[in-house]
């Protein structure tokens, strides 16, 4: 079962990330067991019939707007923001805009060419869940990447996780 | 200057430890070379044709003297015992073992500096004035704005995965000194009609492949706003920049292709969400910042040294390098001194460690422990007693750092080129020395006058080809190094881009071409007339008969 980390511990993690194959319409589609996250295209072709089914989730790929699923976010409880490439850092704003334009309090799940070097990034932009690629980290090097959580303390900036910039948040004597 | 605070050096130590695991993981194999490459380069840390180089941040290129020390200790610990000033004012080792450089950073930390976001497709390293502080035509001091922009784009959590390198520039004075019209975004400190502080904000500038002018897209945004203003400028780039086609990544690119209307209007509407926020900027961190720059001590001093004019009367040298390397200075009594890295027989903007260790003393004797780096690729002493500068002069001389060439054409900018640099089409380095060997009569060019020479050993552009007067970029013709050259750039106020004059030369014969160039310019100029300005008014075909005759070929 895939590994994911949320508030700070790594567990196992059953669902699905549902990919279309290349010429598969939206439309035709039979849904798994159990949670799974759907992509934007299945969501808006079905959304009618989807909207509060239980452990349903949709995923974002880095080109796709947040935009498109602001309207929709009360009847979803997860979203998932894919990076095709650790270095494609689109997600980090579009995690920021569904917490912050969009008042979003479900899941936000970091999934893709996910590494522990983001996670600190990651965490400071509205993901709650970080998903590594399968076979990324053994456990052990999974359990490690914790630590990459607190690769820093006091950031200057304000993020979604700290409303105020450091010279908000802290008295600096000159 | 700005001196770090428990949290400055908090965030700094952090990331040495961050990247000394980074580093760990990549030796041990748990970091792919595709993985480990856009994390080293957020670190300054490149692997280039012979070794890695690393660029150390040089904030706005103002340092102490104990940080020039620290630098050229490690050059001399770790590497060849000489270091680079970059076009951005940051320093480069050319030659550190990857194993090394956690340590080499380490040692940095300690004296409050970093390689943090000198690379990368991050915000870089912020650049500005050389001058900032200490120059007459300082409208509003451009170091406590630029260190407060540094400290926002310190490790940035939403823009640290750009499209691509995002640079910014800053200018307080009159005239640009810091080339923010060619910058991702170019800020000009100004004061309103109420005399309040903000900026001018000109966005998607820059060299590079594309060179284009940037585009004014506020003309005044008020000071308290600035770091919510280009946030929102950051969000739009980094959701809407091309990321297909590294070439078309820049957000000059995307600028152009949405027009500056509707960037701003995407910018604005963007910005309506934070403006007003808890972002936004407060007096009392303006203050807290600024407190770190006021004056220093200075001695009430006659306007001018009474010993100065009969030390220049009685000594050409020192008086042709008065004339050049040394600025009026806003106080009276001091001047601002160009410690010149551009003797002919070394690469343009190297200086050994001996000499950096000499220029950190002269700083400590001269100029109150501090120096400065420039985007020209010399060194600033900005606080020097008139009565000081023959002393000064004679130390530097005999040094090898008085070149008496400041603004001059063979104060010639130059990218590492080929010789170092794994991106390069052709070498830059050799074709600096070829021009400085021809043009070794300081007669006839401080004659010549103002005369900006500025080479790029590719399209990359580091060397500010685009903006020199004369500009030189190395291609490659099928393998070979050749040497096209442009006429008409020029950076300041009146920013422009040359034009390539035609086809390109073989490296052998690019001084004979300067030297053409330069014939034509002094038949043609009116009496003080500047090489730019004879440019200007007569246009590139004079200088393309001059240099191909009359039947100039097209250009291939």
């Amino acid at each position: 079962m895939p590994k994911i980390i949320k508030n700070g511990c790594v567990i196992d993690d059953a669902a699905q990330i549902l990919v279309l194959d290349e010429g598969q319409a939206p439309e035709a589609l039979n849904l798994p067991e159990g949670p799974v996250f759907i992509p934007l295209a299945v969501w808006q072709a079905h959304k009618n019939t989807l909207a509060g089914r239980a452990g349903l989730g949709v995923w974002l790929d880095s080109h796709e707007s947040v935009e498109d699923l602001a309207e929709d976010l009360d009847s979803i409880g997860a979203v998932a923001l894919n990076f095709p490439k650790f270095t494609d850092g689109r997600a980090y704003s579009g995690a920021a805009l569904l917490r912050t334009r969009y008042g979003f309090k479900g899941e936000i799940r970091a999934i893709g060419d996910v590494m522990r070097d983001q996670f600190f990034f990651m965490q400071r932009c509205g993901f709650d869940v970080l998903q590594p690629k399968a076979g990324k980290y053994t456990d052990t090097q999974l359990e490690a990447a914790l630590a990459s959580f607190k690769d820093f303390s006091s950031p200057y900036q304000a993020a979604v996780d700290e409303a105020s910039p450091l010279f908000r948040r802290a008295q600096r004597a000159a | 200057m700005y001196r770090y605070d428990p949290y400055d050096q908090q965030i700094v130590d952090e990331r040495v430890a961050q990247f000394r695991d980074q580093t760990r993981r990549y030796l041990a194999g748990e970091l792919t070379d595709d993985e480990f490459r856009p994390l080293r380069l957020q670190n300054g840390l490149y692997v280039q044709r012979h070794a890695p180089m690393l660029r150390v941040a040089v904030p706005y290129g103002l340092m102490s003297s104990t940080q020039a020390r620290t630098l050229a200790a490690l050059a001399r610990k770790y590497d060849k015992g000489y270091v680079h000033v970059s076009t951005r004012q940051n320093i480069q080792y050319n030659w550190p073992a990857i194993k090394d450089v956690p340590e080499m950073l380490a040692e940095l930390a300690q004296v409050e500096m970093h390689a943090i976001q000198t690379s990368g497709a991050c915000i870089r390293s912020i650049t500005s004035d050389p001058f900032a502080g200490v120059i007459a035509d300082e409208v509003i001091d451009p170091r406590p704005w630029t260190e407060i922009l540094r400290q926002w784009s310190t490790l940035h959590p939403e823009f640290a995965f750009l499209p691509r390198k995002f640079k910014f520039a800053v200018n307080g004075a009159q005239n640009d000194r810091a080339v923010i019209q060619c910058h991702d975004i170019g800020l000009d400190l100004r004061r309103n009609a109420a005399g309040e502080i903000g900026f001018r904000v000109l966005v998607g500038g820059g060299l590079g492949r594309t060179p284009i002018i940037g585009e004014e897209i506020s003309a005044f945004v008020p000071w308290q706003h600035i770091l919510t203003y280009c946030e929102a400028i950051l969000r739009v780039y980094n959701l809407h920049g091309r990321r297909d086609n590294l070439y078309k990544a820049r957000i000059k690119i995307l600028v152009k292709a949405l027009g500056i209307e509707e960037f701003r209007r995407q910018v604005e509407e963007e910005w309506a969400h934070s403006k007003d926020g808890p972002r936004t900027l407060t007096e009392a961190e303006v203050a807290r910042v600024s407190a770190y720059f006021t004056s220093p001590a200075y001695a009430e001093l006659p306007a001018t040294d009474a010993g100065l004019e009969a030390q220049r009367a009685a000594n050409p040298a020192f008086n042709a390098w008065m004339k050049r390397n040394v600025l009026a200075h806003k106080v009276p009594g001091y001047a601002i001194v160009i410690v010149s890295l551009k003797n002919p027989s070394v690469a343009p903007g190297d200086i050994t460690s001996d000499q950096f260790d000499l220029v950190a003393d002269l700083a400590d004797r001269y100029s109150f422990g501090e120096l400065r780096t420039t985007h020209e690729q010399n060194m600033v002493l900005a606080d020097v007693r008139q009565s000081d500068l023959f002393a000064l002069w004679e130390v530097l001389r005999a040094n090898g750092l008085a070149t008496p060439t400041f603004g001059l054409l063979t104060d010639i900018i130059s990218c590492p080129g080929g010789d170092f640099c794994a991106l390069a089409n052709a070498k830059s380095i050799p074709i600096a020395l070829a021009i400085q060997a021809r043009f070794d009569d300081l007669d006839y060019l401080h004659d010549l006058g103002d005369l900006e020479l500025n080479i790029s050993g590719c399209m990359n552009s580091c060397g500010h080809h685009h903006v020199g007067h004369i500009g030189i970029l190395g291609v490659d013709k099928n393998g070979e190094e050749w040497y096209q050259v442009s006429l008409g750039g020029s950076q300041g106020n009146q920013t422009s881009l040359g034009k390539v004059i035609g086809r390109s030369f073989a490296a052998a014969d690019v001084p004979d071409v300067i030297s053409k160039i330069v014939d034509v310019f002094v038949a043609q100029r009116t009496a003080g007339e500047r090489f730019i300005e004879t440019v200007r008014r007569i246009g590139l075909d004079p200088f393309k008969l001059g240099v191909y005759g009359a039947a100039a070929p097209e250009r291939k």
